[in-house]
């Protein structure tokens, strides 16, 4: 085929069972680009670098590299063809040095078997050297940042001499100061005629590094436009095909009563001196980065971890929260970050799931009351509209919302006053949000308080009364509705600057 | 009572007739499997069927059942107790040295002397729940050591010697009948109505699951999930110890070398059952079949006069075998 593209793409589709999850995408990288693939969370970005890798087999299209045809069956025959990718989500193997891990599977031998650490330290070295990364690569891999880790990725993927290498949201975490430092390296390859797939969400970096944006949502390709012939809006349209207002519901009224008071608390080496406060009807944000202390400080208000100092103070009266019976007893809910970690017991059915906190009052002495359990649990899900083909249905058959409206029902049962949610609608579809969001202003309306952990901060802006940001395990700021930016947020979460500061910038 | 072996509903997208019989094989499997080595056995040997054998077969089975069954609640946890045959040992000694007259002297009312053997058993679990529970140890090495800690009490208290001359009325826990059913079965049927109950019917059962299926999940639901995993070694410890007064009852001796590798099959009988090793998942019925499976191997290969080393291959190939089944079953 005539081409003069380092990549090209054409035609691509991937059908998984039920999903089209890509749809006819058409892709061209040239040498020494940068191409941006930007969407939303199941827009099919990681499916399309997965079916380049070779860890997925197309069902339809073409792929080419330096215009030759080529079908990857594994992600070892991509490499030996020049391409590369950097997870979004590292696997460094922690005990071993920086150079091994470099060159595992690839290793230096003599006579065949005899480990040759000094010529693979010496190759990893000049790889560094190379792409101007100071990092030693005899120091173990468990003693690096997650940025540096990223950066020996990188030097990883050149010292397979590769062509293409493709980047998932390679700045999802870590601290802006650290993203600098990839994106000079990024300029670096580009000048070396290297040619990077750049996957991400964020406006601000695609408008930074990329020289071209290609577009998907839902599986299909939406288009692709050189980055300096297009705009942030129009990029965001592409991505969400519709007005941004219209995902959220908010209509909640914040009274002046205070229903929840922290004051000093402390976890030493994780988060100091927080203290704030939750009015009845409102719906206070709290964003920071991962690390920042804001998913411990929930568990120390709710008893899971308890804080070493400190007051909490429930509609005036202070309470104590040693574990998480406590927080339940005083009317606290958490629902926490990870469902499939800490909110489900995936294992078990829908029905077990909603019952677990709520036993006590579903039982007659220690025997479960099996009609009233089944009565007040489907009472729940429906008032949810949780999708299962039945309350025995395991619920690891079902989808990220249906299990995120199933945590929300768990505690609901119990009728909180205060409600923790950790991250409420990561990792689900654009409808359950919706349902989230409406969930969440009804009943703060009714008299209750909510907290909410977030990083998407479209999500933070619009849905937060007050927004409180930590950083380091620190509250750094405090700002009512509306006066605010997604830059100015940003900013105080990753460099602590202090409201008066940001606010200039 | 068997439907719980039957954990989750046959799911929708299963619809050729094909994949319904692989289905019903991996979700019935041991069941089946259960049936026809019943029927074969009775085809090969007439003696298999008779009242007297089947009872036979049940009174030789009700101590590793007894055994397996605390294990399951172990297992569901998640954890493992291998200390169970050392327990057993321990438990039957108790007993045994305060039902006959060769070690201290008076024989006391056999209930009292099955109360102190229960009482061993009940201090060895606690020990095993302190460790794995309060201190977080893996559940592997505290019952490893206790499998070596609590032989080795065993033979300190007697002296490495069996402890004869049992009392006759203590015997009758292993010997004795009620309406022509051996003693034995009729205390594995009651130990397992109760855990059924336990399990299945009150809160306390729904946390085992819970805990051994997401234990921080559990926590922030508000379970006091180290006393959940505390009780379930106390339940293991009993069990054993209730194991070791029947086999003394049934030996006429309490043997210090008794109830060794004893852990092996009641794992074997719950992993057979389909409870998973990792916890969460499992049933009940499921262990008892798998431990009456491993008895019908047992009496059976013997009533055919197969040697008892093909009897080990034998049973080791069905270990295997279950839990392959398991993994189709998971698969889907």
């Amino acid at each position: 085929m005539e081409t003069d593209a380092l990549l090209e793409v054409r035609g691509l589709s991937k059908i998984f069972p039920g999903v089209k999850a890509l749809d006819n995408v058409d892709f061209r990288l040239d040498y020494g680009s940068v191409h941006a693939v930007c969407g939303e969370n199941g827009a099919g970005k990681s499916t399309l670098m997965n079916v380049l890798m070779g860890i997925y087999q197309r069902d339809a299209g073409e792929i080419f590299i330096h215009g030759n045809p080529v079908s990857f069956l594994s992600p070892r025959q991509a490499l030996d063809a020049g391409m590369s990718i950097i997870e979004q989500e590292l696997n460094p193997v922690p005990e071993m040095s920086v150079a091994e891990n470099m060159f595992l599977g690839r290793e230096e031998t003599r006579i065949g078997f005899w480990m040759d650490y000094k010529a693979v330290r010496k190759r990893a070295a000049e790889v560094l050297e190379e792409i101007g990364v100071k990092i030693n690569p005899a120091i173990k891999m468990k003693a690096l940042s997650l940025a540096q880790i990223q950066l020996v990725e990188i030097a990883k993927a050149i010292s397979y001499d590769s062509e293409i290498i493709i980047m998932d949201e390679p700045t999802s975490a870590i601290p802006e100061r650290d993203a600098e430092r990839l994106f000079r390296l990024i300029e670096v390859l580009k000048k070396k005629g290297k040619g990077i797939v750049y996957v991400s969400h964020r406006m601000k970096e695609i408008f930074s590094i990329s020289d071209t944006v290609t577009v998907l949502r839902d599986g299909k390709y939406i288009g692709t436009k050189p980055t300096r012939e297009t705009s942030r809006d129009e990029v965001v349209n592409m991505m969400i095909g519709r007005k941004l207002e219209a995902e959220y519901v908010k209509s909640n009224t914040v009274t002046e009563e205070v229903a929840l008071q922290v004051q000093n608390l402390t976890k030493r080496g994780v988060f100091e001196n927080i203290s704030l406060n939750v009015h009845k009807g409102e719906i206070l944000g709290i964003f920071g980065l991962m690390g920042s202390g804001r998913s411990e400080f929930f568990e120390a208000l709710f008893g899971a971890e308890p804080a070493d100092s400190g007051e909490i103070y429930l509609f005036g009266e202070e309470k104590v929260h040693q574990k998480p019976h406590d927080a339940m007893r005083n009317g606290i809910a958490l629902v926490t970050e990870d469902r499939k970690k800490s909110g489900l017991v995936l294992k078990s059915s829908v029905r077990d799931n909603i019952s677990l906190p709520n036993l006590k009052s579903l039982s007659d002495g220690p025997f479960i009351n099996r009609r009233r359990e089944t009565e007040a649990v489907k009472k729940i899900s429906d008032q949810f509209s949780v999708k299962t083909p039945s309350l025995s249905q395991i619920v690891s058959r079902l989808s990220g919302g249906n299990q995120q409206k199933v945590v929300l029902s768990k505690w609901l049962l119990r009728a909180p006053k205060i409600l923790l949610l950790d991250e409420p609608t990561r990792g689900i579809d654009v409808g359950a949000k919706r349902e989230i969001y409406a969930f969440m202003s009804k009943f703060a309306d009714q008299g209750n308080a909510v907290i909410m952990i977030s990083s998407e901060l479209p999500e933070v802006l619009a849905m937060s009364d007050r927004i409180v940001v930590f950083k380091d395990g620190h509250k750094v700021g405090e700002r009512p509705r509306g006066d605010v930016t997604q830059e100015q947020l940003m900013r105080m979460a990753s460099e602590g600057l202090k409201e008066e500061e940001s606010s200039r910038v | 009572m068997f439907n719980s072996i039957k954990q989750e509903a046959m799911p929708d997208h299963i619809g050729s007739r094909r994949q319904r019989i692989g289905y019903i094989l991996a979700e019935y499997g041991i069941i089946l499997a259960f049936i026809a080595l019943v029927i074969a056995l009775s085809f090969a040997s007439p003696y298999f069927l008779r009242m007297k054998n089947i009872l036979n077969v049940l009174r030789q089975t009700s101590v590793n059942a007894l055994l397996a069954i605390g294990m399951t609640f172990v297992i569901l946890t998640g954890g493992i107790d291998l200390s169970v045959g050392s327990v057993l040992a321990f438990g039957g000694v108790v007993a045994a040295s305060l039902a006959s007259d060769a070690l201290f002297g008076p024989i006391v009312n056999p209930f009292l002397a099955a109360g102190a053997g229960l009482l061993g058993g009940l201090i060895l679990g606690s020990v095993n729940g302190v460790f794995v529970a309060k201190w977080r140890m893996p559940a592997f090495v505290v019952t490893l050591g206790m499998l070596s800690m609590a032989r080795g009490f065993t033979f300190i208290y007697t002296d490495g010697m069996p402890v004869p001359r049992i009392d006759e009325r203590f015997l009758v826990f292993g010997q004795g009948r009620f309406l022509g059913i051996p003693l034995p079965v009729i205390i594995l049927a009651v130990v397992f109505s109760l855990s059924w109950v336990i399990l299945y019917k009150t809160r306390y059962g729904r946390y085992i699951y819970a805990v051994g299926g997401n234990e921080k999940s559990a926590k922030i639901s508000g379970v006091n999930t180290r006393f959940i995993v505390f009780t379930v070694y106390v339940i293991s410890g009993l069990l054993s110890a209730l194991g070791g007064i029947i086999l003394t009852a049934r030996t006429t001796a309490g043997l210090p070398q008794a109830g060794q590798a004893y852990e092996l099959d009641a794992i074997a009988a719950v992993v057979i059952g389909g409870t998973s090793l990792s916890g969460g998942q499992g049933a009940l019925s499921g262990t008892l079949i798998g431990a009456l499976l491993i008895g019908v191997i047992n009496n059976g290969l013997d009533l055919l006069g197969v040697s008892s080393y093909f009897q080990q291959v034998i049973k080791g190939a069905i270990i295997i075998g279950a839990v392959l089944l398991d993994s189709f079953r998971k698969r889907d």
